[in-house]
């Protein structure tokens, strides 16, 4: 359920689906389902032996896609962190990109190796090149926002970032950077919860990141991040607000992080079992799911047809990565500066 | 062509490569209105607008990572930090950001942004408004780092630092602003990074140096050649990272002696790189141990006249050095 | 994973770095359910998780062995299953092991070396030992600390024995300037010192910038050229730049003059076009006229011992061996790789030799040592028309000939007009050890050589 953030934030009405056809809406939905077998067969590779990273997607699938459908991925740009793998499957990050890069193959389209999975990049589709600091993405995104605006063009810009990244002192600096020069930049805070083991409450001393908002003159939103349509809804006007040259928007999607940190954390050190199986209920594929059933967008027929179809691309891509080469040992070597003698 | 000093020659580069080229464009704090705390951005405000020289908050970090985020959408960003010393809180935007840029992402994304920063002491700046940390940046691939102390060096260095497709630390001898002059053409042109520059010829020594302290040894061997029969072979480095080894080398065969001056410390500098790449590649053609000249291991200049003067090293430091190694 | 008759097993993978086994936890499939690749068969409890062991293909599971609770070890069967009606041979789809699996095991540093390797060195450095190796230091090596290494280098190349001069420097050592006035005063008075054999120069290990000999040469300052907008600076590569030193220091050591003489080749073309098919059919390679002209050098040389020597300030060193240089022309400069003692070889051989040279300069695969030891040089340049040319000496040598392009044209011969191809040798000399007389005496020697080349000669 949507809230307002101090300083005017949007009310949503669970009747309008904005500028999205029930098209619109399968293909959102087969999205979030893409993401969630995608990140499945991740987990099923690492636990037996065959990948040793996976950062995971699971409970951020519909903040994510919902976002995504509110932007334009031919002009629009992401700022993205290390678990938004639905957003970037939006913006035309493949399935076999995704497991091209689990695997580290020669030809996995981020960083042709050299990166960990979930480092995502890609010029050609629209999302800046990922690290691990986390927040430094957040100090760039208004500048990327900043020359268009010098070009005069109403190119959106997108950043995530965990609830624990906004305690980065780069969260603070790119939020002001924003607001002073109104710049169209969506501060899209993923809210799971926990950053890694640490707990909301020992993040901030305030109850939402929405409310922060006030402190920048800029708009607050608090969506509920398991619903989709909820999401896609609260973007839309955080979209229009920026392309009309209105300025940013701190747009907080509440959800649950339904697996570890990554698969090198182990979460019964810090959270019981009862709680993670309690996020089941809140669970995004099921509560968009629903969504669209009360709408009448999604059958029993549509929905065996997104399953199959998932399914074989899931399929394709894992096998497709499993066969491709490793990269050539040279490549370790290159890409440290630009070619001798070239200029820009 | 005229005799213009460091300032003006950097101020005119400035003004000739906004005027060129209107991806470029000028952030830091007080580079707008004020023209800059030591004036050299004046007047680019005037003449380009506050949509090009943009007055930052004063942050760091994000006058870098704006930069990278403005590069990555076609500008060509000129950041400013105000004294290097202010530098810090940037370290992970220019390290793990800015440097890692084209690796990380495979060659898909590049950084092409200049930092801009004065450096060094001796004008009663103190602990942070001296410091010389130019070690700490040319020890990451992915940067490169210059540091013309010619005015003719550093407008040239400047045009193509801001046309270089990777980033650039551009560091400017506060001490040297005034103080320095050369002849700069009125016209643009470029220098080429990695090349030093051969200030003084000469075939019983080398000494390589940059920054400030280029003058004092000029000084010091001007002397020396005048009382001695000997000739001291002076190099300006001008760029940091990529390095001129081959003048370094070709120098050091030829005179057999080198001696290395810097005002970053001594342990961890530069100094200590050219050493081993001396000794590792030259190593037959060595008449004497490698000298390096540099400042002392205290955390920084301090304030007190003559406190910081213990601290600086002069043209009879270094003639102390050259007696001692050519006595050998 | 393996074939049987029954189906293709599946083993127990290695779920970790040091996992050597696993504990099985509840079987997801049971005898005769179908499963699908990918599917989850069965738990694994290890001490961190409970994993999911995927099935590697898909097809109906035949035989289960293990019951929950059991231990089977990595590569352990766990199960069977029949693809279904497929011959029981490797599935093609089935994973291969990942990246994780094939990473090649890169030992540590301290697992390559055998342990009984490490320990020795460290135990053998008692403090006993170390004052027993410094009081045995002898005076060899007393002088060695002296001296700094341009020195000892210096002091090797000439035959210096540095106990015998002063040292100027430091505690008495013996610097640059030292042992540069020593070899000067030596150059003086020749007389005073024993010639010692002249034995070939030992290789220096290159620094990968080519290094200036070291003597009292003129310092030249180079001109620092004004640049204007639109040039073009290109910097030069270490070979053009050694290439580039080589030749100042050539020239400006041996006064060059250069004489050019013509020749019929008439008989070489003969002998050559007589051998030049199975030649080919033989060696792989075209037969060309230069090994001809390297022979016949060969042999002149040895009438001319004067021109396979060297100027070495008032001593003329006649070499015994004959080592020929032969240049070879490269994209980025040239490199004369030497063929040595090629009056041992005959055509063929020679053939052999500068096609292998040629082929290595090329490929950027010859030794340091090839480069060195040439006695007199010889170069091509009528392979792409010239038909004079003014070589420059490679040093340390006293001559270098030039073949140039052989062309037919118009001649007399005993008062007629012939057609025969001809061709110019064009042997620049060094004026300190031969004159004119000298140059085209050994030229004309050449010359007769050739011109008399016998028709019916064998090449082998």
């Amino acid at each position: 359920m949507a809230s307002n953030g101090s300083g005017g934030a949007a009310t949503v009405s669970r009747d309008v689906v904005g500028d999205l056809s029930h098209d619109d809406l399968r293909r959102l939905y087969e999205t979030m389902v893409l993401a969630r077998q995608l990140d499945e067969r991740m987990w099923l590779l690492n636990r037996s032996g065959r990948a040793p990273f996976v950062i995971s997607v699971q409970g951020h699938e519909a903040a994510q896609v919902g976002m995504g459908f509110a932007l334009d991925p031919s002009k629009d740009w992401l700022f993205p962190y290390y678990r938004d793998l639905a957003l970037v499957l939006h913006f035309g990050h493949t399935p076999r990109d995704a497991m091209l890069s689990l695997l580290s193959r020669a030809a996995e389209p981020n960083s042709g190796g050299r990166q960990m999975p979930g480092h995502y990049g890609s010029r050609e589709h629209h999302f800046y090149t990922v690290s691990s600091p986390v927040g430094s993405q957040i100090a760039q995104a208004p500048g990327f926002a900043l020359a268009a605006k010098m070009r005069g063009e109403d190119t959106v810009v997108v950043t995530s970032i965990g609830e624990g990244g906004t305690s980065q002192g780069d969260f603070h600096e790119g939020l002001n950077w924003a607001s002073i020069h109104k710049l169209g930049v969506i501060f899209f805070v993923q809210n799971n919860h926990y950053a890694i083991s640490v707990p909301m409450d020992m993040e901030m001393a305030v109850k939402t990141v929405a409310e922060r908002a006030a402190a920048y003159g800029m708009p607050g939103v608090r969506v509920d991040g398991a619903d989709a349509v909820e999401v896609y809804l609260a973007a839309r006007e955080a979209v229009a607000r920026a392309r009309r040259g209105d300025g940013p928007t701190l747009f907080e999607a509440v959800m649950n992080r339904m697996t570890p940190h990554s698969s090198d954390d182990d979460d019964r050190f810090y959270r019981s079992r009862e709680e993670v199986q309690s996020y089941k209920q809140r669970d995004p594929l099921v509560i968009t799911r629903q969504r669209l059933l009360d709408l009448g967008a999604l059958d029993d027929a549509h929905e065996a047809e997104i399953l199959a179809r998932v399914k074989a691309a899931v399929n394709d891509a894992t096998d497709y990565a499993e066969q491709a080469p490793l990269p050539d040992p040279s490549e370790a070597f290159k890409h440290v500066y630009a070619e001798e003698g070239r200029t820009v | 062509m005229a005799t213009k000093l460091l300032i003006e020659a950097i101020r005119e580069g400035l003004h000739q490569e906004m005027a060129h080229d209107e991806r470029v464009m000028v952030l830091g704090e007080d580079v707008g209105q004020r023209g800059g705390v030591f004036r050299v951005t004046d007047g680019l405000l005037a003449e380009f607008g506050h949509m090009r020289v943009i007055d930052a908050p004063l942050a760091e970090s994000s006058i870098i990572g704006v930069a990278i985020g403005a590069a990555a959408n076609g500008m060509l960003p000129v950041a400013e930090i105000q004294f290097l010393d202010f530098i810090h809180p940037a370290m992970n935007q220019i390290m793990n950001e800015a440097a890692k840029t084209r690796y990380r992402s495979g060659g898909d994304f590049e950084c092409p942004i200049v930092i801009r920063a004065p450096y060094g002491g001796g004008i009663h700046g103190a602990l942070y408004h001296s410091q010389s940390l130019e070690a700490l940046f040319t020890h990451i691939p992915g940067l490169k780092v210059v540091a013309p102390v010619d005015p003719y060096d550093a407008k040239g260095l400047l045009s193509t630092a801001i046309h270089d497709p990777d980033p650039v630390l551009f560091l400017e001898h506060k001490r040297a602003y005034r103080a320095v002059r050369a002849d700069v053409p009125d016209e643009r042109y470029t220098v080429p990074l990695g090349k030093a520059r051969i200030v003084r010829e000469g075939s019983d020594m080398t000494i390589i140096s940059y920054g400030w302290y280029l003058q004092e040894v000029v000084q010091a061997v001007d002397r020396y050649t005048q009382e001695q029969q000997a000739t001291i072979e002076v190099i300006d480095l001008r760029s940091l990272r990529p390095l001129d080894t081959t003048t370094i080398l070709e120098s050091v065969m030829k005179t057999g002696k080198v001696i290395i001056v810097h005002e970053a410390n001594k342990f961890g500098g530069l100094g200590g790189e050219i050493a081993a790449t001396i000794a590792e590649e030259a190593f037959g053609y060595l008449d004497g141990p490698i000298v390096r000249v540099a400042s002392p291991e205290v955390p920084a200049m301090p304030y007190s006249p003559p406190l910081e003067k213990a601290y600086l090293i002069t043209a009879d430091d270094i003639r102390l050095a050259i007696d001692r190694l050519a006595a050998y | 994973m393996s074939s049987t008759k029954q189906g293709t097993t599946i083993t127990m993978p290695k779920l970790g770095e040091s996992v050597t086994e696993g504990t099985l936890g509840a079987w997801l499939k049971q005898v005769g359910d179908t499963v699908e690749k990918y599917e989850p068969l069965v738990e694994v409890v290890t001490d961190k998780v409970t994993a999911e062991i995927p099935a590697p293909i898909s097809g109906t599971i035949v035989a289960i062995v293990g019951d929950e609770g059991a231990t089977i070890p990595v590569g352990g069967t766990i199960c069977v299953i029949d693809e279904g009606g497929e011959a029981a041979t490797t599935d093609p789809s089935a994973p291969t092991q990942t990246a994780v699996d094939t990473e090649p095991a890169v030992a540590t540093l301290t697992e390559r070396i055998p342990p009984d390797q490490l320990a020795p060195s460290v135990s053998a450095m008692s403090s006993g030992d170390l004052t027993h190796a410094r009081a045995n230091r002898d005076e060899r090596e007393m002088l060695r600390i002296r001296s700094s290494p341009i020195v000892r280098r210096l002091a090797e190349e000439h035959e210096i024995d540095l106990s015998t001069i002063g040292g100027a420097g430091l505690g008495g050592r013996v610097t640059k300037a030292d042992i540069l006035a020593e070899i000067e005063r030596r150059r003086q008075q020749p007389a005073a010192y024993a010639a010692p054999p002249v034995a070939p120069l030992p290789p220096l290990v290159q620094p990968p910038v080519a290094p200036p000999v070291p003597f009292a040469a003129p310092q030249f300052a180079a001109p620092q050229v004004e640049l204007w907008p639109g040039d073009e600076v290109v910097d030069a590569s270490i070979m053009r730049r050694q290439i580039a030193e080589h030749m100042v220091r050539s020239v400006q050591t041996a006064p060059h003059v250069t004489v050019w003489m013509e020749v019929d080749m008439t008989n070489v073309v003969a002998v050559r076009n007589r051998h030049k098919e199975e030649f080919a059919r033989r060696e792989g390679f075209g037969l060309t006229y230069f090994p001809f002209l390297v022979r016949v050098v060969t042999n002149a040389l040895r009438e001319h011992p004067n021109v396979n020597a060297v100027w070495d300030n008032g001593r003329i060193i006649r070499r015994k061996a004959v080592n020929i240089g032969v240049a070879v022309a490269l994209e980025e400069g040239l490199i004369v790789p030497v063929i040595a003692n090629a009056d041992e070889k005959n055509v063929v051989g020679i053939a052999r030799a500068v096609h292998d040279l040629a082929e290595r300069a090329r490929t950027n695969r010859l030794s340091a040592d090839e480069v060195h030891g040439g006695t007199f040089t010889l170069n091509n340049p009528g392979t792409l028309g010239s038909l004079f040319s003014t070589p420059i000496i490679v040093q340390p040598q006293s001559a270098i000939l030039s073949m140039e392009a052989i062309v037919k044209r118009v001649v007399v011969v005993d008062d007629a007009i012939a057609i025969r191809p001809m061709m110019n040798l064009s042997l620049s000399i060094d004026h300190r050890l031969l004159d004119g007389l000298a140059a085209t005496r050994f030229l004309a020697t050449v010359k007769r050589g050739l011109e008399t080349y016998p028709t019916d000669a064998s090449i082998y």
